[in-house]
């Protein structure tokens, strides 16, 4: 690997990290679609910034470019505040009109600017490490690696002090107005700081990528934990594997590296839309198959308990008593079978002790809804996973 | 704001009848002024030039119809909504300066229950207006949070994700939640709504004995029937304020016929 190669990872790794943290809680505010806005809305603003400071990488550049985008923020809500339209609709509005703006002004000065639309949607990652920064004539490396790096510091430093703060005008803003964190003040912070993440990482992997590596990461994490702590380790280490798996893909293929990260996300996301153990379309899938079998042992164990008389109890009679497909009743015969529920004899049908006791157990259960006394039935079904 | 240090309890009476501290100039003290307070949706206004005293140490239960304003007056006080005219105070000082002292039970509905968190999780939070910005919770709020669980019987739970929980288990974490708040004064917003018998009983249990400890209670509450059992004081709102005072003063079919508009007849026990 040359030392440009180990670069560009770096820079994609650091963008990943710091998309990954805001974008976690833009998803659970349900703002998904606001990074969209914000990351074609800042066009204007980094053209106006460089007319000023003449430098893609300044600091007051960043700045003006962010301060684009929470005007974005601002306009959405004072456009669905009206009530005439949805947010999707406000969002709509603005960031095309924002964005062509930026691509007139652009298009305008084309010979003072650096910058043409297909840098500003794809980035440039391939060449991020032949701008370099040097420091009385020392070379300390791409300039992209320090701008994404100190924002990634002042993101993790925000993240740690806020965390709490975050959580809970994120999960209750009624609460959190009323314990004194102003939600309001801690929504502008959250945008001012996705829209700052926004600009510095725009200029190395561009708008798509921007918004892919906010949402997609902190999307699968999301399916994977009822944990919010989790869900921000996770979204880190998907957008890190996106953009490491990302490079190689288009190294490989010999493709555009943002584009290449962008389809690695989707890919992952797919996977676990697919395989996350309990929200996975799969395991939700398998989960209320199991739920179906369950259900019916429990009806044809109950059935059992409550029909003394043998002709109830024949195996041939209990398909037409409880009414259920031949398929399905050979499942719950040998599901019970398994567990030593039943005892056939002579195809006469009954309960053990140990299914007679289950059975009271989980109608107990059922009606009073007692979590505690049916730790060790949990192990064996689903039905009491809640 | 400790006023409760320097006041009589005067609480040792029957369980319905009024019970309010009285300072030692005889006065007295009110958990909450509300004055000419009108609200507005959208230059709609819901809430009309409302006047209430809250007196400190009662139990009182807001009754009025849907849309009357119940939840529009609460979030007012809690300044979550900018009133159009009037002013609130709590212990004399304007709310914000008296948000610790003030813990509030929402009506169902106003979080993310898909919000990845567990009900310990959600217990704490009540916690972190103590803390104040930036601080962390530690040892203590989780030991404060595992005993409010305790009290409300969902200890088993704690690690649940809330959108597992029943409603009425909900709505007990919810309650447990303003319990760690330790405040000085409770708003609860339907508390009772979708909850059992037993759950009603225990939440109404815990609410008389916040009152016995000297703390303020505010309950949203639909069912009339129950109003004389559970509450000692009683404010009847729809839109304006039609009545507010002890329940068996004040909780009469009149009031009620003036509240809900059509004629009433629940039989007050004395
Ligand atoms: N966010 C809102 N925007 C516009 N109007 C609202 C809003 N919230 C409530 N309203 C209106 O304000 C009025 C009072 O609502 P509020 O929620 O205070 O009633 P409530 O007394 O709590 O009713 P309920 O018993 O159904 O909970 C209603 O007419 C309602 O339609
Ligand atoms: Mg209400």
């Amino acid at each position: 690997m040359s030392n440009a190669q180990l670069e560009i990872q770096l820079i994609a790794s650091l963008v990943a990290v710091a998309c990954a943290i805001p974008g976690t809680f833009l998803v659970l505010r349900k703002m998904a679609m606001i990074s969209d806005a914000i990351s074609h809305s800042i066009l204007p603003g980094l053209v106006v910034g460089f007319f000023i400071t003449q430098d893609l990488n300044s600091p007051l550049l960043i700045l003006l470019a962010a301060l684009t985008g929470v005007i974005t923020v601002i306009l959405v809500e004072r456009i669905q505040k009206t009530g005439l339209v949805k947010e999707d609709t406000a969002i709509g509005l603005v960031f095309p009109a924002m964005f062509s703006i930026g691509v007139i002004m652009i298009a305008k000065n084309a010979n003072d600017i650096h910058l043409d639309v297909d840098a500003v949607l794809l980035g440039e990652l391939a060449f991020a490490p032949f701008d370099r920064l040097t420091i009385g004539g020392t070379d300390i490396g791409p300039k992209s690696l320090w701008v994404i790096g100190i924002i990634l510091l002042a993101t993790v430093a925000l993240l740690i002090a806020f965390f709490k703060e975050l959580k809970v005008s994120t999960f209750d803003p009624g609460l959190s107005a009323s314990l004194g964190f102003s939600p309001v003040v801690i929504h502008y912070g959250l945008m001012t700081m996705s829209s700052i993440t926004t600009v510095g990482a725009f200029d190395a992997v561009g708008a798509i990528l921007v918004v892919a590596l906010m949402i997609a990461p902190a999307a699968c994490a999301y399916l994977l934990t009822t944990d919010l702590k989790k869900m921000l380790g996770l979204a880190i280490f998907f957008g890190v594997f996106g953009a490491i798996s990302g490079y190689w893909v288009a190294h490989w293929l010999d493709a555009s590296i943002a584009g290449s990260i962008a389809t690695m996300l989707g890919v992952v996301f797919f996977l676990v839309y697919l395989f996350a153990p309990s929200k996975g379309l799969i395991a939700v899938m398998y989960r209320e198959k199991r739920q179906r079998i369950e259900v019916s042992l429990l009806t044809f164990l109950l059935h059992l308990k409550n029909h003394s008389e043998e002709e109830e109890r024949h195996v041939n009679h209990l398909n037409e008593h409880i009414n259920w497909q031949k398929v399905k009743s050979k499942t719950v015969l040998d599901l019970a079978l398994k567990n030593n529920m039943i005892l056939i004899n002579n195809k006469i049908v009954s309960l053990t002790k140990k299914g007679d006791e289950f059975t009271s157990q989980a109608i107990d259960y059922i009606i009073t809804n007692e979590d505690t006394q049916i730790e060790d039935m949990k192990k064996h079904f689903f039905l009491f996973r809640g | 704001m400790k006023s409760m240090d320097n006041i009589k309890n005067t609480n040792s009476k029957d369980e319905t009848t009024a019970s309010i501290s009285a300072n030692e100039a005889g006065a007295v003290v009110m958990a909450v002024k509300v004055d000419d307070l009108t609200v507005a949706y959208n230059y709609k206004p819901v809430l009309w030039d409302i006047d209430l005293e809250i007196p400190e140490g009662v139990l009182m239960a807001i009754v009025g119809p849907n849309g009357a304003g119940k939840s529009t007056l609460i979030k007012a006080i809690l300044g979550i909504l900018k009133p159009i005219a009037g002013s609130v105070s709590i212990y004399g000082k304007p709310y914000h300066k008296q948000r610790s002292h003030v813990a509030y039970v929402p009506q169902k509905g106003s979080v993310d229950w898909d919000f990845p968190t567990v009900a310990l999780d959600v217990v704490m939070m009540g916690t972190y207006g103590s803390l104040g910005w930036i601080k962390r919770p530690g040892v203590k709020e989780k030991k404060a949070a595992l005993e409010a669980l305790e009290k409300v019987g969902m200890l088993p739970f704690k690690n649940r994700q809330i959108s597992q929980l029943s409603g009425g288990q909900q709505q007990r974490i919810f309650l447990a939640r303003a319990l760690v708040q330790d405040a000085s004064i409770y708003f609860m917003d339907e508390p009772f709504q979708g909850v059992d018998a037993t759950t009603e009983i225990a939440i109404i249990n815990i609410l008389k004995e916040l009152r016995k400890a000297g703390k303020t209670v505010v309950v949203v509450h639909h069912d009339l029937q129950t109003v004389p059992e559970y509450f000692d004081w009683v404010t009847f709102l729809n839109v304006k304020k039609i009545a507010t005072g002890p329940v068996k003063d004040i909780f009469n079919d009149d009031n009620l016929t003036k509240t809900y508009g059509i004629n009433y007849k629940v039989s007050v026990q004395k």
